[in-house]
Protein backbone atom coordinates (compact mmCIF):
# COMPACT_ATOMS: atom_id res chain seq x y z
CA UNK A 1 0.00 0.00 0.00
CA UNK A 2 1.46 3.49 -1.02
CA UNK A 3 2.80 5.59 1.68
CA UNK A 4 0.89 8.92 2.73
CA UNK A 5 2.85 11.94 3.66
CA UNK A 6 1.20 12.26 7.36
CA UNK A 7 2.75 8.89 7.93
CA UNK A 8 6.45 9.35 6.79
CA UNK A 9 8.67 10.40 9.63
CA UNK A 10 12.74 11.51 8.79
CA UNK A 11 14.34 8.61 8.75
CA UNK A 12 11.47 6.39 7.67
CA UNK A 13 13.34 3.93 4.66
CA UNK A 14 12.21 3.10 0.89
CA UNK A 15 11.80 -0.26 0.46
CA UNK A 16 14.32 -1.87 -1.37
CA UNK A 17 14.29 -2.45 -4.77
CA UNK A 18 16.61 -4.97 -6.30
CA UNK A 19 18.35 -5.18 -9.80
CA UNK A 20 20.48 -7.23 -10.97
CA UNK A 21 20.45 -6.34 -14.73
CA UNK A 22 22.02 -8.71 -17.32
CA UNK A 23 22.77 -8.06 -20.77
CA UNK A 24 19.78 -8.49 -21.94
CA UNK A 25 18.13 -5.94 -19.51
CA UNK A 26 20.50 -3.32 -20.67
CA UNK A 27 20.22 -4.00 -24.08
CA UNK A 28 16.59 -3.09 -23.71
CA UNK A 29 17.73 0.26 -21.79
CA UNK A 30 19.98 0.85 -24.35
CA UNK A 31 17.06 0.69 -26.93
CA UNK A 32 14.05 2.39 -24.84
CA UNK A 33 16.62 5.27 -23.60
CA UNK A 34 18.52 5.62 -27.00
CA UNK A 35 22.03 5.23 -24.98
CA UNK A 36 23.58 2.93 -27.85
CA UNK A 37 26.89 3.62 -26.23
CA UNK A 38 28.57 0.06 -27.02
CA UNK A 39 30.52 0.01 -23.54
CA UNK A 40 26.96 -1.12 -22.16
CA UNK A 41 26.58 -4.25 -24.15
CA UNK A 42 29.48 -4.95 -26.67
CA UNK A 43 32.43 -6.90 -24.56
CA UNK A 44 34.95 -5.92 -27.74
CA UNK A 45 34.57 -1.96 -27.14
CA UNK A 46 37.78 -1.06 -26.61
CA UNK A 47 36.84 0.92 -23.46
CA UNK A 48 35.01 -2.33 -22.13
CA UNK A 49 37.81 -4.24 -22.68
CA UNK A 50 40.10 -2.08 -21.14
CA UNK A 51 38.03 -2.24 -18.06
CA UNK A 52 37.64 -5.38 -17.89
CA UNK A 53 34.05 -5.73 -19.15
CA UNK A 54 30.99 -3.75 -20.06
CA UNK A 55 29.43 -2.00 -17.44
CA UNK A 56 25.43 -0.91 -16.70
CA UNK A 57 24.54 2.54 -17.78
CA UNK A 58 25.04 5.24 -14.98
CA UNK A 59 20.98 6.23 -16.28
CA UNK A 60 20.11 2.74 -16.07
CA UNK A 61 21.24 3.48 -12.34
CA UNK A 62 19.25 6.47 -11.93
CA UNK A 63 16.20 5.53 -14.07
CA UNK A 64 16.12 2.44 -11.18
CA UNK A 65 16.50 4.71 -8.29
CA UNK A 66 13.22 6.90 -9.95
CA UNK A 67 11.28 3.39 -9.98
CA UNK A 68 12.50 3.24 -6.33
CA UNK A 69 10.94 6.75 -5.57
CA UNK A 70 8.09 5.77 -8.00
CA UNK A 71 6.95 2.81 -6.43
CA UNK A 72 7.25 3.88 -2.82
CA UNK A 73 5.18 7.03 -3.63
CA UNK A 74 2.24 5.12 -5.47
CA UNK A 75 1.09 7.86 -7.37
CA UNK A 76 0.19 10.02 -4.65
CA UNK A 77 2.90 12.77 -5.54
CA UNK A 78 4.92 13.63 -8.22
CA UNK A 79 9.24 13.74 -8.20
CA UNK A 80 9.59 17.76 -8.03
CA UNK A 81 13.36 16.72 -8.39
CA UNK A 82 16.01 13.63 -8.65
CA UNK A 83 19.48 13.78 -9.16
CA UNK A 84 22.35 11.44 -8.79
CA UNK A 85 26.25 10.86 -8.72
CA UNK A 86 28.36 7.96 -10.64
CA UNK A 87 30.32 7.39 -7.79
CA UNK A 88 31.09 3.78 -8.91
CA UNK A 89 30.88 1.30 -11.52
CA UNK A 90 28.31 -1.94 -11.89
CA UNK A 91 28.77 -4.78 -14.11
CA UNK A 92 25.87 -7.06 -15.39
CA UNK A 93 24.35 -9.97 -13.52
CA UNK A 94 25.28 -8.24 -10.31
CA UNK A 95 22.85 -6.93 -7.54
CA UNK A 96 22.33 -3.19 -7.47
CA UNK A 97 20.11 -2.78 -4.89
CA UNK A 98 18.22 0.87 -4.74
CA UNK A 99 17.04 2.14 -1.41
CA UNK A 100 16.82 5.17 0.82
CA UNK A 101 15.50 6.80 3.43
CA UNK A 102 13.16 10.29 4.19
CA UNK A 103 15.53 12.80 5.38
CA UNK A 104 13.14 15.58 5.77
CA UNK A 105 9.51 16.02 5.51
CA UNK A 106 8.19 20.03 5.52
CA UNK A 107 4.98 21.94 4.10
CA UNK A 108 5.75 25.03 2.12
CA UNK A 109 3.24 27.65 0.21
CA UNK A 110 0.84 25.08 0.70
CA UNK A 111 2.60 21.79 -0.62
CA UNK A 112 3.70 18.90 1.58
CA UNK A 113 7.10 17.80 0.38
CA UNK A 114 9.84 15.34 1.61
CA UNK A 115 13.57 15.12 0.45
CA UNK A 116 15.00 11.77 -0.01
CA UNK A 117 18.27 10.47 0.33
CA UNK A 118 18.73 7.16 -2.25
CA UNK A 119 21.33 5.72 -3.33
CA UNK A 120 22.40 2.05 -5.10
CA UNK A 121 24.52 -0.32 -3.52
CA UNK A 122 26.48 -2.98 -4.82
CA UNK A 123 26.91 -6.27 -3.76
CA UNK A 124 29.69 -5.32 -1.36
CA UNK A 125 27.40 -2.93 0.29
CA UNK A 126 29.25 0.32 -1.31
CA UNK A 127 27.18 2.85 -2.36
CA UNK A 128 28.00 3.49 -5.99
CA UNK A 129 25.23 5.79 -7.04
CA UNK A 130 24.12 8.36 -4.55
CA UNK A 131 21.46 10.61 -4.61
CA UNK A 132 18.33 12.60 -3.67
CA UNK A 133 15.05 13.48 -4.67
CA UNK A 134 12.17 15.65 -3.46
CA UNK A 135 8.76 14.89 -3.55
CA UNK A 136 5.69 16.66 -3.48
CA UNK A 137 2.52 14.91 -2.08
CA UNK A 138 -0.93 15.41 -3.36
CA UNK A 139 -3.29 13.32 -2.34
CA UNK B 1 43.51 9.69 -20.18
CA UNK B 2 45.84 12.35 -19.65
CA UNK B 3 48.93 13.69 -17.02
CA UNK B 4 48.45 17.09 -17.40
CA UNK B 5 45.51 18.91 -19.17
CA UNK B 6 44.55 22.18 -18.87
CA UNK B 7 41.42 24.07 -19.96
CA UNK B 8 41.74 26.60 -23.00
CA UNK B 9 40.33 30.19 -24.25
CA UNK B 10 38.56 28.24 -26.70
CA UNK B 11 36.90 26.06 -24.47
CA UNK B 12 35.92 28.78 -22.43
CA UNK B 13 34.13 30.37 -24.83
CA UNK B 14 31.85 27.45 -25.92
CA UNK B 15 30.28 28.08 -22.48
CA UNK B 16 26.86 29.47 -22.72
CA UNK B 17 26.00 28.75 -26.57
CA UNK B 18 22.50 26.95 -26.88
CA UNK B 19 22.06 24.38 -29.35
CA UNK B 20 19.93 24.92 -32.03
CA UNK B 21 16.12 23.29 -30.34
CA UNK B 22 15.49 19.94 -31.52
CA UNK B 23 11.71 17.44 -31.23
CA UNK B 24 12.03 15.17 -28.88
CA UNK B 25 8.99 12.91 -28.53
CA UNK B 26 7.31 11.41 -25.66
CA UNK B 27 4.87 8.49 -27.44
CA UNK B 28 2.94 5.49 -25.95
CA UNK B 29 5.14 2.94 -27.47
CA UNK B 30 8.35 5.62 -26.44
CA UNK B 31 7.03 5.03 -22.31
CA UNK B 32 6.22 1.51 -22.38
CA UNK B 33 10.37 0.85 -24.14
CA UNK B 34 11.58 3.11 -21.74
CA UNK B 35 9.56 1.26 -18.49
CA UNK B 36 10.19 -1.94 -19.72
CA UNK B 37 14.08 -1.09 -20.62
CA UNK B 38 14.32 -0.17 -16.37
CA UNK B 39 12.36 -3.03 -15.60
CA UNK B 40 9.23 -1.94 -14.32
CA UNK B 41 6.22 -3.70 -13.63
CA UNK B 42 4.20 -1.12 -12.27
CA UNK B 43 0.87 -0.99 -15.03
CA UNK B 44 0.68 2.86 -14.53
CA UNK B 45 3.55 3.04 -17.33
CA UNK B 46 2.42 0.29 -19.48
CA UNK B 47 -1.67 0.76 -19.63
CA UNK B 48 -3.75 3.80 -20.39
CA UNK B 49 -6.41 2.80 -18.25
CA UNK B 50 -4.54 2.72 -15.18
CA UNK B 51 -3.00 5.57 -15.91
CA UNK B 52 -5.97 7.21 -16.11
CA UNK B 53 -7.11 6.11 -12.97
CA UNK B 54 -4.03 6.99 -10.77
CA UNK B 55 -4.83 10.18 -12.13
CA UNK B 56 -2.56 10.99 -15.09
CA UNK B 57 -3.66 12.08 -18.70
CA UNK B 58 -2.24 9.48 -20.58
CA UNK B 59 0.81 7.20 -20.29
CA UNK B 60 3.02 9.34 -17.87
CA UNK B 61 7.21 9.62 -18.52
CA UNK B 62 8.80 7.16 -16.06
CA UNK B 63 11.09 9.24 -13.80
CA UNK B 64 14.23 10.65 -15.75
CA UNK B 65 12.85 9.75 -19.24
CA UNK B 66 12.45 13.05 -20.77
CA UNK B 67 11.52 11.85 -24.05
CA UNK B 68 13.28 10.66 -27.18
CA UNK B 69 15.08 12.65 -29.73
CA UNK B 70 14.24 12.30 -33.25
CA UNK B 71 16.29 10.61 -35.15
CA UNK B 72 17.63 11.17 -38.37
CA UNK B 73 20.38 9.50 -40.02
CA UNK B 74 23.47 12.50 -40.86
CA UNK B 75 21.67 14.84 -37.89
CA UNK B 76 22.06 12.58 -34.73
CA UNK B 77 24.55 10.46 -33.06
CA UNK B 78 24.34 7.36 -34.07
CA UNK B 79 25.33 6.64 -30.63
CA UNK B 80 23.50 8.57 -28.44
CA UNK B 81 21.08 9.30 -30.42
CA UNK B 82 20.91 12.69 -29.32
CA UNK B 83 21.26 16.03 -32.03
CA UNK B 84 24.72 15.86 -33.29
CA UNK B 85 24.70 18.96 -34.36
CA UNK B 86 24.83 22.27 -32.01
CA UNK B 87 26.74 21.18 -28.93
CA UNK B 88 30.17 22.99 -29.39
CA UNK B 89 32.88 20.48 -30.19
CA UNK B 90 35.82 20.80 -27.34
CA UNK B 91 39.31 19.58 -28.76
CA UNK B 92 40.62 18.62 -25.58
CA UNK B 93 41.47 15.22 -27.21
CA UNK B 94 40.62 12.75 -24.25
CA UNK B 95 39.71 9.72 -25.43
CA UNK B 96 37.55 8.45 -22.60
CA UNK B 97 34.23 9.45 -21.50
CA UNK B 98 31.80 8.15 -18.18
CA UNK B 99 29.11 10.01 -16.88
CA UNK B 100 29.67 11.68 -14.21
CA UNK B 101 26.21 12.36 -12.47
CA UNK B 102 22.53 13.84 -13.66
CA UNK B 103 20.29 16.44 -11.82
CA UNK B 104 16.60 16.94 -13.37
CA UNK B 105 14.01 19.37 -11.83
CA UNK B 106 10.40 18.87 -12.96
CA UNK B 107 8.54 21.86 -13.41
CA UNK B 108 5.03 20.41 -15.40
CA UNK B 109 4.18 16.63 -16.20
CA UNK B 110 5.37 14.71 -19.12
CA UNK B 111 2.88 12.49 -20.69
CA UNK B 112 2.87 10.22 -23.89
CA UNK B 113 1.21 12.60 -26.68
CA UNK B 114 3.70 15.09 -25.63
CA UNK B 115 6.28 17.24 -28.24
CA UNK B 116 9.10 18.53 -26.23
CA UNK B 117 11.36 21.48 -27.84
CA UNK B 118 14.86 20.58 -26.00
CA UNK B 119 17.84 23.23 -26.53
CA UNK B 120 21.12 22.31 -24.02
CA UNK B 121 24.00 24.53 -23.49
CA UNK B 122 27.83 23.96 -22.16
CA UNK B 123 27.35 25.51 -18.74
CA UNK B 124 30.29 24.63 -16.79
CA UNK B 125 33.77 23.24 -17.67
CA UNK B 126 35.91 21.71 -14.56
CA UNK B 127 39.11 19.92 -14.33
CA UNK B 128 39.46 17.53 -11.48
CA UNK B 129 42.56 14.85 -10.58
CA UNK B 130 41.75 11.26 -10.32
CA UNK B 131 45.00 8.38 -9.39
CA UNK B 132 43.40 6.15 -11.83
CA UNK B 133 42.24 8.25 -14.43
CA UNK B 134 44.64 11.50 -14.38
CA UNK B 135 43.40 14.71 -15.12
CA UNK B 136 39.97 14.58 -16.22
CA UNK B 137 37.74 17.55 -17.94
CA UNK B 138 34.14 17.79 -16.30
CA UNK B 139 31.42 19.16 -18.14
CA UNK B 140 28.30 20.45 -16.98
CA UNK B 141 25.70 20.52 -19.90
CA UNK B 142 21.83 22.30 -19.10
CA UNK B 143 18.48 21.13 -21.12
CA UNK B 144 15.64 22.54 -21.22
CA UNK B 145 12.47 20.93 -22.53
CA UNK B 146 9.68 22.61 -23.47
CA UNK B 147 6.28 21.23 -24.07
CA UNK B 148 5.88 22.02 -27.57
CA UNK B 149 2.03 22.81 -27.02
CA UNK B 150 1.84 25.26 -24.26
CA UNK B 151 5.29 26.84 -24.38
CA UNK B 152 6.23 25.73 -20.92
CA UNK B 153 9.33 24.88 -19.46
CA UNK B 154 8.46 21.10 -17.95
CA UNK B 155 11.72 20.10 -16.82
CA UNK B 156 15.43 21.47 -16.71
CA UNK B 157 18.04 18.53 -16.85
CA UNK B 158 21.57 19.13 -15.80
CA UNK B 159 24.06 16.43 -16.47
CA UNK B 160 27.75 15.70 -16.05
CA UNK B 161 30.59 14.12 -18.45
CA UNK B 162 33.60 13.25 -17.71
CA UNK B 163 36.60 13.00 -19.99
CA UNK B 164 39.78 11.07 -19.29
Amino acid sequence: MAITWEEIREGTALPRLEKRPGVTQLVKYAAGSGDFNPLHHDYGFPQAKQIGSIIVHGRFKYAALGELVSNWLGHRGRIRKISCEFRGMDFPDQPIVCTGKVARKWEESGERLAQLTIWTENGDGKQTTPGEAIVVFTR
Amino acid sequence: MAERFEITDAMRAAIGKETAPWTYEVTTTSVRGFARGVGYTDPVYFDVEAARRAGYRHLPAPPTYLGTPVFIPGQSSDTFSTPAAGMPRLDHGLPGLLDGGVETEYRGDICAGDTLIVVSKLADLQTRASKALGTMLITTTETTYTNAATGAVVAVQRGQAIFY
